[in-house]
């Protein structure tokens, strides 16, 4: 068994007290405090997150433009420097290999943003795409640590704690800054649905900025907060509402796929997928009792199996049981009345949008 | 370090059971089992009237990430739900001795013997 990783962070949270647990190769603080304190410290003010263990990859060269744009779904070339780009990178057959944010750092620079757990499941592919590109790849992901700083008061706690002006930052872009003598990376970026920054830096400059924020009233949150703010946000996670085995049309993404562009890999499948027409989609559930319906908790018609949960919670800010569900294409109408299978109960829901919170992006 | 009271019976699934009278009981969760689990915001109890079999699952606390099946440490019959936790479910957290689940009328009282005391349980939650 490989060795459990350890993020910059990894001694401070232990000394406060964090609970950690395994995460995609780390050991990574699951919960602070309190899920609940802590989500709501995010959507009401401002809350921050280790998030260190993603992985980071550098491409840089000549056809650097051409070769992300090659493997990615969304489009990179027509951007401009200092934009942040979210979308996939898909296998032949339209699949998801992973999501992720490509920085445009110039024209023959780009930085990719991946998940802990695909990293070098990620690099390996990459490499196996560059042949006929002049490009050079590098993971970089050992060299980097980073923190979420996210809330409505992130703006403000910013400019408070380090005097860093962030205000003509636009959403989705992002730039070089001194903060405390150390130069990092920030982005106006997140996986909450509130406004908020991403900060990468070396190890030194992210645990002094990490302490200097919770010194300052910024919030320490676990990946449990993370979890359910994004669920919210019905923004997907690898594992769950996206992965090797969907596509991003089938997980309702297809916004982030360029079919504009000459060519990206799966971009063949995808256009058959659509002519063909779907089997089956990720949608939003709402059901009618108070119960959890948790990850793997399957969906009924009748007696029918129709599908199963992705990801689901008694909702922190809404207060209702919600979840995201991936159902038979003949089902997934909004409206749609089905069950789901609670342990042995069987709660009834009905088929609704994605849109579980009004998202307060700074845009 | 996790609070264990004298006068409870536990289960090694971390229920209490306290005796009233004779064989009248209320079943709980302990203090270690609500730190394990976090905050709790869900649960799923038996109706009046419901049999408990001993050893058998009988409704779920569920905190914001997971759900976590109860198992009965006796057998009987329920008397009383406490419905107080169904508005405040968070009380399994702030007192998980006072905040009883269930009050079941037993129909083996023997079964207590088989249930952990105070020293035994805090060894297992230490």
């Amino acid at each position: 068994m490989a060795e459990i990783k350890t993020t910059s962070l990894f001694e401070y949270h232990k000394s406060k007290g964090a609970r950690l647990e395994e995460f995609a190769g780390y050991e990574m603080p699951i919960v602070y405090t309190s899920i609940i304190e802590e989500h709501n410290a995010v959507r009401e003010n401002v809350g921050m997150f280790d998030v260190s263990h993603m992985g980071e990859i550098l491409v840089k060269g000549k056809d650097a433009l051409k070769y992300v744009d090659h493997v990615f779904s969304n489009e990179i070339t027509s951007k401009e420097n200092g934009k942040v780009v979210y979308g996939m990178m898909l296998y032949d057959n339209g699949t998801i290999v992973d999501d992720l944010l490509v920085y445009k750092v110039s024209d023959t620079e780009c930085f990719l943003v991946v998940n802990a757990s695909n990293t070098g499941k990620d690099y390996a592919w990459l490499v196996d795409q560059t042949e006929g590109y002049e490009v050079t790849l590098t993971n970089l992901s050992e060299d980097y640590s980073q923190i979420a700083v996210q809330g409505p008061n992130a703006e403000s706690k910013l400019l408070q704690v380090f005097g860093l002006d962030l205000s003509s930052l636009l959403f989705y872009t992002f730039s070089y800054f001194d903060i405390s003598g150390h130069h990092v990376l920030v982005s106006r970026t997140g996986y909450t649905g509130e406004d908020g920054f991403e900060i990468y830096g070396d190890h030194l400059a992210i645990r002094e900025i990490w302490e200097s924020l919770d010194n300052n009233g910024v919030t320490p949150c676990g990946l449990g907060a993370r979890d359910t703010l994004r669920f919210e946000a019905s923004l997907p996670l690898y594992g769950h509402e996206i992965s090797d085995s969907l596509t991003p049309l089938e997980a309702g993404l297809k916004m982030f796929v360029k079919f504009e562009k000459p060519d990206f890999i799966g971009k063949v499948q995808l256009e058959k997928d659509l002519e063909a027409g779907l089997t089956r989609r990720v949608v939003g559930l709402e059901l009618k009792e108070k119960a959890i319906p948790r990850q793997g908790y399957k969906i009924f018609r009748g007696e029918e199996e129709v599908g199963y949960v992705t990801t689901g919670y008694l909702s922190i800010t809404l207060g209702k049981p919600i979840a995201m569900a991936l159902v038979k294409q003949e089902y997934s109408k909004q409206g749609n009345e089905v069950t789901v299978q609670i342990r042995n109960k069987m709660i009834p829901g009905f088929v609704r949008d994605k849109k579980f919170l009004q998202k307060n992006y700074k845009k | 370090m996790s609070k264990v009271l004298d006068d409870l019976y536990y289960s090694e699934s971390h229920e209490w059971v306290k005796v009233l009278d004779g064989d009248t009981v209320l079943l709980g969760i302990s203090d270690f089992a609500q730190s394990q689990l976090g905050s709790v915001v869900f649960v799923d109890l038996p109706d009046v009237g419901t049999k408990l079999i001993i050893h058998k699952e009988f409704g779920a606390v569920e905190s914001v990430k997971a759900a976590s099946d109860l198992i009965s440490p006796v057998s009987g019959v329920v008397l009383e739900v406490n419905e107080d936790l169904i508005g405040e479910p968070e009380l399994i957290n702030q007192d998980p001795y006072e905040a009883w689940l269930l009050k079941v009328k037993l129909t083996n009282p023997k079964e207590l013997d088989a249930l952990l005391n105070k020293a035994e349980y805090a060894k297992i939650s230490g």
